[in-house]
């Protein structure tokens, strides 16, 4: 079968990362260690694993940042080369009683995927993202599908999943829409995770597709007095308004912008940019994961505030010491399991499920490409915002005969949906 | 030979193209066959000893008040207030009129043995004045004596044990001004009245005001309803003012009105070309303007700022006047009608206006997008006594560079104010409402136009209705050779060139328009009939 594969080449992601330092994100995928190739299917480790083709497949920040070489080395230990990438995934089951199916596949390959018994604690608790066991087990190890080389990964034409991974699509679904779960579960588990107070004022920093869907799912499951979204590109700008954004502020805005709705004072401005506050939001979700964006959620923060690291980081240099001066806490939100809501705990994809179906987050799926294409794939990902799209997918639905019954209405709607954010972006 | 009076002239084939200002910058157009061209008057002569005309003044008050030396007497407290940075424009060159009146007023108070004087710049929510800018308005003679005794105060609308409350006019108006002020014995405020706009009660009422008090006449209906702002008896701004200057003086505060008229010698003798009428150039000042023109488009923006900036006025005095406000207002302005009064007939459907690089809020610093809307819609456009020059529903062209560049210490809620509330709506009425309360009192801008030199923050709103009457008359606002996202964020129409403009303007006045070019500065006023 055909797949992409990242093998464990050191040359190859040191030239990928020169290149992103020298010319950008995306621009060493040439050089780097993603290639196209010809595998064979990934064996069924158990019974209860399944296999599942994927229909659409998207591209991530942290797969980005795996094939930029950015990613940190603290993940050498919980995946295994080569892996195919590939993470949020919709694609149809094709054995056992649900062959046929069209499924979302949730990647955490938690203990009960691995077969382990006793379910270590976090999983005891529901909150498999935190899973103790990602190492072990019947399965190498791998923290999620798409980073284990047992199971393969959603860009490909075969994966392996565990029945426990498996989400049924409701039938009147495009494949955008279920391609966008995944996402929308990671964001829902941040919103939560950074337990909003009612009435707290808070800010979300990028408008890629985590970003928007933190602040969809912000909107949805808290209660914030204000919600400031800091938005680079006009497209990401109409999403963060249509997702319920109180204010939209460029980049550069942010300081000023943050002043301005929390009425806090500025200690420091430079040519009209406030870089440092003396109060300011409750509350920041870094959707970025950048060492710039972690310095600038600490410098709008208010003391004793806290900051969520939604965006993947890595190794990263920044001043901690406005987080020690005003006590500023700072904790991460990783992938998802079960939520505590009202009136009782859920699983995340459940809500996920919910919120892409209200906010019709298949808006963001913005460009569909072959797998063969995948080095313009992953340049139009790592610019997207730029190039007025948000979420870039693997379209591997043409050598599927299911394409046609599911994907047809959407791919049009899609198309109606690019001409518009062409038109916009040209105005 | 007496200076000529301002004319209309009516554009044919032998019209060479007419200088139009943009920003730091010229652009030579050529107007349509049969546009009228409205010239300002060429300056009046100046008074040939200013000083003895001040001194004059003191001693043959006007109105209902007794001379300077006779109100002035040893023990009592007296404060001069006079004119911020502001006025005139461009500044003068020294010295300044303001440090000959307070020289002489100074000297009479010297003479009267009077030790408790105070000087305050009547700064009302503008930005306070650097030691610079005081130093060239008062001199150094009174600059040295005063600053270092902290005796050369600016006023600040802010600080709430600095200020009295005096009362309310019948109207429910709150008056409350700077408390040295109205505390003291004698307050004598120190005017220059480049435009009918300045002066009169304004000085008082305006100048060492409140938000509390300024309020209730820089708003959107009272804005909306001065027409124009250089008519004083048909300018609800000004009905306002003079409520509140008759409550000041009738709740006991002496006030000894000093007002000063300039003529229309605006620019130094390298730019003598800007004073005269294109078909009047000599070859020098054709050469001039070309090679100025050229140099100022290829030299960075900030460096043609500089250039601007540093300009000084050779301005003659031509009138000085002194003693009860109304009394003196009145014959300020004939003197300054005498200068700027243009007669025009009839109105236009197009109103061309090329704005230069300064109004009164960027005086050493950079005209912003809002402060450029505020020159053409809230100052040009009020250029006028009788009607507007251009039509109701009529369009307005302005041209403009209208950087999206904001000066951070001068005006930082002007970036906010652009940065967010344009961003959200240009409508008077909704601004007012949704967000001018939060930005006079947000604790920073406060603490900026305090402690720093920025403009409070409810100023950038007060530029905004100042264009009220403007955005309420014209169908359409075009500007000429603007940053285009800068001038849609204001809701106007940008254009490359005026053709285009003109063209564009085709489907708000119709096929062949009249088009009136204003050729200001120098400054006139066009009386309209």
């Amino acid at each position: 079968m055909r797949a992409l594969l990242v093998e464990r080449l050191v040359h190859r992601f040191a030239a990928a990362r020169v290149a992103a330092l020298l010319t950008g994100s995306g621009s060493g995928i040439a050089i780097g260690p993603l290639r196209l190739t010809e595998i064979d299917p990934p064996e069924r480790p158990g019974p209860l694993w399944h296999r599942v083709t994927p229909l659409l497949a998207g591209i991530c920040g942290s797969d980005l940042a795996t094939l930029d070489g950015e990613s940190s080395r603290f993940f050498e230990d919980i995946v295994t080369f080569p892996f195919v990438p590939g993470h949020e995934i919709v694609g149809v089951v094709t054995d056992g009683p649900d062959a046929g199916r069209r499924m979302v596949v949730e990647p955490v390959l938690s203990c009960v995927v691995r077969g382990i018994e006793p379910l270590c604690p976090s999983c005891a608790e529901g909150r498999t993202g935190a899973c103790e066991r990602i190492a072990f087990g019947n399965i190498r190890p791998g923290l999620q599908t798409g980073y284990c080389a047992d199971t393969g990964g959603g860009w490909s034409d075969e994966l392996v999943a565990h029945e426990a991974q498996l989400h049924p699509v409701p039938e009147d679904w495009s494949d955008e829409a279920a391609v966008m779960v995944e996402p929308a579960a990671c964001a829902i588990h941040a919103a939560l995770a950074g337990q909003v107070v009612p009435g707290e004022r808070v800010v979300v920093l990028g408008s890629g597709t985590l970003g928007l869907c933190t602040l969809a799912a912000l909107r949805r499951h808290a209660l914030p007095s204000m919600l400031l979204a800091v938005a680079k590109y006009r497209v990401q700008r109409r999403f963060a308004e249509d997702f319920g954004a109180d204010d939209v502020a460029l980049p550069s805005e942010l300081g000023r912008a943050v002043r301005r709705v929390t009425g806090t004072l500025a200690l420091a401005s430079t040519a009209g940019r406030v870089h440092r506050l003396a109060g300011g939001a409750d509350i920041v979700f870094d959707c970025v994961g950048s060492a710039r964006s972690i310095t600038e959620a600490l410098e709008v923060v208010r003391p004793g505030g806290r900051v969520v690291l939604v965006g993947m980081p890595g190794v990263l240099r920044v001043d901690l010491a406005p987080l020690w001066q005003r006590e500023i806490a700072l904790f991460g939100a990783y992938a998802y399991g079960t939520e505590d809501v009202p009136p009782g705990p859920r699983s995340t994809f459940a809500l996920a499920f919910e919120l892409v179906a209200e906010t019709q987050l298949e808006r963001l799926v913005s460009a569909h490409y072959p797998l063969e294409r995948y080095e313009e794939a992953v340049r139009h990902a790592a610019s997207a915002g730029r190039r007025g799209s948000v979420k870039v997918v693997f379209d591997l639905r043409r050598e599927n005969p299911a394409w046609r019954r599911t994907a047809a209405p959407a791919a049009r709607k899609q198309r109606v949906l690019r001409n518009e954010n062409k038109l916009e972006t040209s105005a | 030979m007496s200076p000529r009076p301002g004319f209309v002239l009516e554009v044919d084939r032998s019209t060479p193209p007419t200088l139009f200002w943009h920003g730091e910058g010229f652009r030579f157009e050529q107007l349509p066959e049969g546009a009228r061209v409205v010239y300002p008057p060429e300056p009046l002569d100046a008074l040939s000893d200013p000083e003895a005309a001040v001194r004059h003044a003191l001693e043959h008050p006007l109105g209902d008040c007794p001379p300077l030396s006779a109100l002035l007497r040893a023990g009592m407290r007296l404060t001069i207030a006079f004119d911020d940075v502001s006025l005139p424009l461009p500044p003068m060159r020294r010295p300044d009129i303001r440090q000959r009146v307070i020289e002489a007023v100074l000297d009479l108070a010297a003479a009267a043995g009077i030790d408790d004087v105070v000087l305050i710049a009547a700064l009302a929510l503008h930005r306070r004045m650097t030691d610079d800018e005081l130093r060239h308005a008062l001199g150094d003679r009174v600059f040295d004596a005063f600053a270092p005794h902290g005796l050369l105060l600016q006023h600040d609308a802010e600080d709430p044990g600095a200020l009295v409350h005096l009362g309310m006019t019948e109207e429910g108006e709150d008056v409350e001004i700077n408390r040295r002020a109205a505390e003291s014995d004698l307050l004598i405020y120190v005017n220059i009245n480049l435009s009918a706009m300045d002066g009169g009660h304004k000085s008082v009422a305006t100048g060492l005001a409140s938000y509390r008090s300024l309020r209730h006449h820089h708003n959107v209906r009272t804005l909306q309803h001065s027409r124009s702002l250089m008519d004083r008896h048909h300018s609800e701004m000004h009905s306002s003012n003079w409520r509140m200057g008759r409550l000041i003086k009738n709740v006991g505060v002496k006030i000894f009105q000093i007002e000063t008229t300039l003529n229309l010698d605006m620019f130094p003798s390298q730019f003598a070309y800007l004073q005269k009428r294109e078909w009047e150039w000599s070859l020098a000042d054709r050469a001039g303007f070309h090679a100025s023109r050229l140099a100022l488009e290829r030299i960075p923006p900030r460096l043609a700022r500089q250039i601007f900036q540093s300009m000084l006025a050779p301005y003659g005095v031509t009138s000085v006047q002194a003693g009860e406000v109304e009394a003196v207002h009145d014959v300020t302005l004939e003197n300054l009608h005498r200068q700027q009064l243009v007669a025009v007939e009839g109105q236009t459907d197009i109103l061309t206006m090329g704005l230069p690089y300064l109004c009164p809020y960027n005086v050493n610093s950079i005209m912003n997008p809002v402060l450029v809307a505020c020159l053409g819609l809230g100052y040009f456009f009020n250029l006028y006594r009788g009607k507007p020059l251009v039509r109701a529903g009529g369009v307005c062209i302005m041209s403009h560079p209208t950087p999206w560049a904001f000066h951070p210490v001068h005006h930082p809620s002007y970036i906010d104010f652009f940065e967010q509330v344009l961003a959200d709506t240009t409508d008077l009425i909704e601004i007012e409402k949704t967000y001018e309360q939060a930005f006079a009192t947000d604790p920073w801008y406060v603490h900026l136009y305090r402690t720093s030199y920025a403009y409070h923050g409810v100023h950038p709103f007060y530029m905004w209705y100042w264009c009220g009457h403007a955005l309420e008359h014209l169908g359409a606002v075009i500007i000429v050779g603007g940053d285009r996202a800068a001038v849609r964020r204001m809701g106007f129409k940008p254009a490359s060139t005026l053709a285009d403009a003109l063209e564009m303007d085709e489907d708000v006045v119709g096929p062949n328009p009249t088009i009136t070019h204003l050729h200001a500065p120098p400054l006139l006023v066009a009386d309209v009939s």
